[in-house]
């Protein structure tokens, strides 16, 4: 259980020596140090991850779950081995809970599509009007496929979901609530427990979008209540290709197979097909063998660190960033929740993101520009695009004083 | 790569301050809409063609400093040609920003040569092109609207 792990003190957080662990850290760009902060988009791997796969090609590559020989033995073990770690890092019940997919976008996807077939026309689903485009788009296939019916929790100015709103969008006919747990474009932690409280005393399961808040905090499926939970690994400092999606058994149990193919079935005939039990019943094909095990391995890494001093240290980049952004001036920043994770979304009067991406990039400053996958939220805030710098538990004050040295100078070259 | 200079030139920045020719144009022959979807930058080129010439262009839009400062040169170099001419100039500007080996001599082309900075920039040539692919549209084809991705 680890639902508890709260933000402790970060007097014990030795960024240097954490960052020796990222070796793609320690290059110049343009001359500069590089200051990785767009975490949002994807995250470093440490080492160990890098070792693991590498050790996984040259010695123990082989396909899963077939053959007998040693290597398909070795290969199967760790494969399997990297999903236990998984469901013991969320808390998961049981493996059989935990299906490998190519990422958020894909576990999402599937939900969409075998959940999604069991609703019919006039069925309602709650997205909220922060959500990524990778939980918008699936469901609006679904709407063109079954005729559902989508419903938009408003935010509010500050970029809070509006929950007032909440007991208002459920009806009679509401299936599903899908939303993110921690946005990317603003950095709002949700208050997800509630949300899912809200929904269960309706009966009405939630799918929960883990990708941006994994990397930021300990996640417990169960503590949660969520029915289900997905991440990638990519953004949790794994390799990309590689994504989990929770699913309460019982749910699980209830969907039909998402794609067919090899792995996900028990017998196959021209007259009928008997399909296999959970997982793998949802992981057609060869997997991203090496990918799992780069998850496991990255998990791994996660487990042995201080969260309470990982969170604490995180929480004053936040702050020291917010502060030192706040006072340049035509800086707004977009998104001021309560609770958010590292990361701060902003535009300057007069300078482009675009611009200000080239401008930060040649002083070896990496952060995004752009929608972030997000326009309804960009048309919230009336801006065509952001600036965001997202950071991790290896950033530091130094980068951002960089980042706010950096942004004083984009401001002077181009307003 | 090339120093930030080489981008953001002294011309190219003083368009994006002072955009010339940034207005509606209530007779224009052809009005199309350009968007980058990729990063948010939209403009609307307005031209009229009379007998075959340019006789007048202009733009209204938001976007990043290069590509306002390109519509902005777009409008300038433009005015007053044939219609052969600016098409000429399109495949001009457009072989100088995107082609590794352009035939292009940026010294040829007056002030649009300080657009040749760009091609140093993959990310942001899209930025500078898509003025010129909304006159391409405007000048070829019936379409009201041209995305660049």
């Amino acid at each position: 259980m680890n639902a508890i792990v709260k933000p402790t003190s970060d007097a014990d957080w030795d960024v240097a020596r954490v960052r020796r662990d990222f070796p793609i850290l320690d290059q110049a760009v343009h001359g500069h140090p590089l200051a990785y902060l767009d975490n949002a988009a994807t995250t470093q791997k440490p080492q160990s991850v890098i070792d693991a796969m590498d050790q996984y090609y040259r010695r123990d590559n082989a396909n899963v779950h077939r053959g007998v020989h040693a290597l398909a033995e070795r290969a199967t073990t760790d494969f399997e081995a990297a999903r236990e770690s998984v469901r013991r890092f969320i808390n998961a019940a049981s493996t059989r809970e935990i299906v490998f997919v190519r990422g958020t976008t894909e576990a999402i996807n599937l939900v969409a599509s075998s959940f999604g077939q069991g609703l019919r026309e006039g069925d309602e689903v709650i997205l909220t009007a922060m959500e990524h485009h990778a939980n918008i788009v699936p469901w609006q296939l679904l709407r063109e496929r079954t005729g559902v019916v989508l419903r938009v929790l408003p935010i509010t100015p500050a970029g809070e979901l509006d929950l007032e709103a909440l007991p208002g969008l459920f009806s009679a006919h509401t299936r599903l609530i899908a939303l993110t747990h921690v946005s990317n474009a603003l950095g709002t932690v949700n208050p997800v427990r509630q949300v899912v409280a809200t929904a269960h005393e309706r009966g009405v399961p939630v799918l929960l979008d883990g990708a941006q808040a994994m990397p930021h905090m300990r996640v417990d499926v169960q503590a949660l209540d969520c029915d289900f939970y997905a991440f990638s690994g990519h953004k949790l400092f794994g390799p990309t290709g590689i994504g989990v999606l929770y699913g309460r058994e019982t749910l699980l149990q209830a969907m039909p197979p998402y794609q067919g193919g090899g792995e996900m079935i028990r017998t196959v005939s021209f007259e009928k097909t008997t399909f296999a039990g959970l997982p793998h019943r949802f992981e057609a094909g060869t997997p991203d063998i090496a990918g799992a095990i780069g998850l496991g391995r990255a998990i791994e890494y996660l487990e042995k660190l201080d969260w309470g001093a990982a969170m604490a240290y995180e929480n004053r980049l936040l702050e020291y960033a917010t502060d030192r952004l706040r006072d340049i001036p035509g800086l707004r920043v977009i998104g001021e929740a309560q609770d958010k994770v590292a990361l701060v979304s902003f535009v300057m009067d007069d300078v482009h993101p675009h611009d200000m991406g080239t401008i930060l990039d040649h002083r070896g400053l990496a952060v995004r520009a752009g929608h972030h996958c997000a326009m309804p939220v960009m048309t919230f805030y009336q801006v065509p695009a952001t600036s965001r710098a997202s950071m991790a538990f290896y950033n530091t004050v130094e980068e951002i004083d960089r980042l706010a040295a950096a942004l004083r100078h984009a401001r002077e070259l181009l307003a | 790569m090339s120093e930030l200079n080489d981008l953001y030139q002294e011309l190219i920045l003083d368009h994006k301050r002072h955009p010339r020719n940034f207005r509606d144009m209530p007779d224009a022959t052809r009005a199309v809409d350009g968007h980058n979807p990729l990063c948010g930058d939209q403009l609307r080129l307005f031209v009229r063609v009379v007998d075959g010439r340019v006789e007048d262009v202009s733009f209204i839009g938001v976007g990043c400093a290069i590509s306002m400062a390109s519509a902005s040169m777009l409008t300038e170099a433009v005015r007053g040609q044939t219609v052969g001419e600016a098409q000429r100039l399109f495949a001009d500007v457009h072989d100088l920003l995107t082609s590794d080996h352009p035939h292009t001599d940026p010294a040829e082309l007056g002030n649009l040569g300080a657009l040749a900075g760009v091609h140093e920039y993959p990310m942001r040539v899209k930025c500078a092109t898509l003025s010129w692919h909304t006159l391409d549209t405007a000048l070829t084809s019936d379409d009201d609207s041209v995305t660049t991705e």
